[in-house]
């Protein structure tokens, strides 16, 4: 297991897109380092001959009929928006 | 029985005097309100309440359906049309479901009176309800404790008499953990077995829905609403759901339990092991048979658990970013400050920590160490399950290691708060199913805190499990007794 290298919080929080204070970033940092060495305890079970288990159930490809039916409507979908306005979401703009 | 006693009554006990015209749908939901506004300022298990739309609902209940006229409380994560969805998190804020989740359009069917939101650790991501970000909810038998978690909100307001019944749902014993430091019955069906339609997703392999309820009778007749196929879940299992509530019988005699030796673990709290080989006693002089079985990885759970958790709710949790609902931070000077800061300010610790180890053990290079072994290990845990139910129909363990702990106890060091998970995590990476009945009280500095016997079955065996656990809480009080809240203010 990944015992050489170290999560580095900083830059695992820009990738989750949480910006953090330097507190909370030390308070994580400690607190995940002691999660990462209790998991390490993963490296001893023998998993040569196991297949990975996506979940507990042998369920696989569930297909449904490609049919329209009836959903929300544009009102209903935006009507949680913090800001909206014709019919739309409002963001910052993406593209200068 | 007057009006007041009417919070107290079970379901089977409150539909029969419905049924009898003895009372009427109205005076339940009256008696609700009046016993909530006394005593749920002190516990804080509610977020939010329509008892207004539940006395209109109420007026046309039909009292002959599965559940017709029963007010039942729902876990805050689960989508109520039109009702707030808290989550137990800023990030939410101001949200309000546009449409029912599939549980919840069946108890309406059903007759059922979804009429108030519990409180929750934030995203069910805990084991006290201390994760909340909204209130603190307290243990009704002792207010300097926790409620266990993370479903804390619906399990007080059963143990209180401030619901008649209640929805949780379980990630890794968010049902049965609550349930057991509580005093009430809680039931973790079957991966697969009820629809999570509507349900916020946290950790999607492992997320399941259930009821927590006075009786375990109770949670059989809520099961046979809730449970069965939903095309809108792509994991729910078609498979016939039977009647389980017909089913509830008193006979223990040839039946098989297991107890899981590494279950026999330090830690474990005196109290609950007494209260826990008592009732082992008692099953076995029923008529049960009890056999040592082993699961061998169980020492392996917790971490599994805290990598494919941590992982599948970093991806769940992707869509909060303050664009199409909730909160929204101000004035962001771009899409990824937006982002950013939105998660910054809406998300609590636990959350952030949680999203930030899943996207470590899912991030390019650490995938394969983490992720896929724990998935591997997964399997292992699933296997020892498969092994043991070939040779006994159930297995019995605590449901915690310990009674309620003290508010803030654990609250500074989330991995011993992890470990109070220690019993109830593996079911759910097994996908089986489980359930935490009253066994007696452990008596700490004065107090009597409820404690919990888990039963474990195969899966799809919800039938079973419900009749051992119905048969043994039949042969006891411990189901009966209620916490010092709900008889002092009970008389007043």
């Amino acid at each position: 297991m990944a015992g050489t290298s170290k999560l580095d919080v900083g830059y695992v929080a820009r990738l989750a897109r949480i910006n953090l204070t330097e507190e909370e970033a030390n308070a994580f940092q400690k607190q995940l380092d002691e999660v990462l060495k209790y998991v390490e305890k993963l490296r001893r079970a023998d998993v040569s001959r196991v297949e990975s288990a996506a979940h507990a159930l042998p369920i696989f490809n569930v297909f449904r009929e490609d049919a329209a039916s009836e959903w929300f409507t544009a009102e209903q979908a935006l009507s949680n928006a913090p800001r909206k306005a014709d019919d739309l979401f409002i963001v910052p703009k993406v593209v200068e | 029985m007057t009006e007041k006693d009417l919070p107290a009554l079970s379901i089977a006990d409150l539909q029969s005097l419905l049924r009898r015209r003895e009372v009427s749908a109205r005076e339940v939901v009256d008696a609700l309100r009046a016993r909530i506004e006394a005593v749920d300022g002190e516990l804080g298990a509610y977020l939010s309440l329509d008892m207004d739309a539940a006395a209109r609902e109420a007026e046309k209940a039909n009292v002959d359906l599965p559940l017709g006229g029963i007010p039942l409380a729902i876990k805050d994560i689960i989508n109520v049309m039109g009702q707030p969805c808290t989550c137990g998190s800023k990030i939410l804020h101001g949200y309000r479901a546009t449409y029912d989740a599939t549980v919840i359009q069946k108890l309406r069917a059903a007759g059922a009176i979804p009429f108030g939101k519990t409180n929750l650790d934030e995203f069910a991501m805990g084991s006290s309800t201390e994760n909340s970000a909204i209130r603190l909810t307290r243990n009704p038998w002792d207010l300097t404790r926790v409620p266990g978690g993370s479903s804390g909100g619906s399990a007080v307001a059963v143990a209180a008499d401030t619901a008649i019944g209640a929805l949780g749902s379980d990630t890794g014993g968010s049902i049965r953990q609550p349930a057991a430091l509580s005093g009430v019955v809680g039931f973790k069906p079957t991966y697969g077995r009820v629809s999570r339609f509507g349900l916020v997703a946290f950790a999607s392999s492992l997320d399941q829905i259930g009821p927590l309820t006075k009786t375990v009778r109770d949670s059989a007749l809520i099961m046979n609403v809730i449970a069965g196929h939903d095309p809108q879940d792509s994991t729910s299992l078609n498979e016939p759901v039977p009647d389980y509530a017909a089913s509830l019988g008193n006979e223990l005699r040839g039946l098989r339990l297991g107890l899981p030796k590494e279950y026999m673990i330090e830690g474990i709290d005196p109290q609950v092991k007494a209260a826990i080989n008592a009732a082992v006693k008692q099953m076995n002089s029923a008529g049960a048979d009890i056999i040592d079985v082993s699961l061998p990885h169980t020492d392996y759970a917790v971490a599994v658990y805290y990598i494919l958790a941590t992982a599948e709710a970093s991806a769940n949790l992707a869509r909060f970013d303050g664009v199409r609902y909730g909160y929204r931070a101000e004035n962001p000077k771009d899409v990824l400050d937006l982002y950013g800061r939105t998660r910054e300010e809406g998300f609590g610790p636990e959350v952030k920590r949680r999203i930030i180890l899943g996207t470590y053990v899912l991030s390019s290079g650490y995938y394969d160490a983490y992720y896929l072994r724990a998935q591997k290990v997964r399997e292992l845990i699933r296997q020892d399950f498969a092994n043991a139910f070939e040779k006994v129909d159930a297995l019995i363990s605590p449901t915690s290691p310990v009674p309620a702990f003290k508010l803030g106890e654990h609250t500074g060091d989330p991995l011993q708060m992890y470990l109070a998970d220690v019993f109830t995590i593996a079911a759910n990476l097994a996908g089986i199913c489980g359930i935490s009945v009253p066994c007696g009280f452990a008596e700490v500095d004065g107090d009597r805190l409820p404690i919990g016997l888990q039963l474990l079955g195969k899966p799809l065996d919800e039938a079973r499990i419900l009749q051992i656990a119905h048969a043994y809480e039949q042969s006891t009080d411990w189901h009966k007794a209620r916490p010092p809240i709900a008889s002092s203010t009970h008389k007043a």
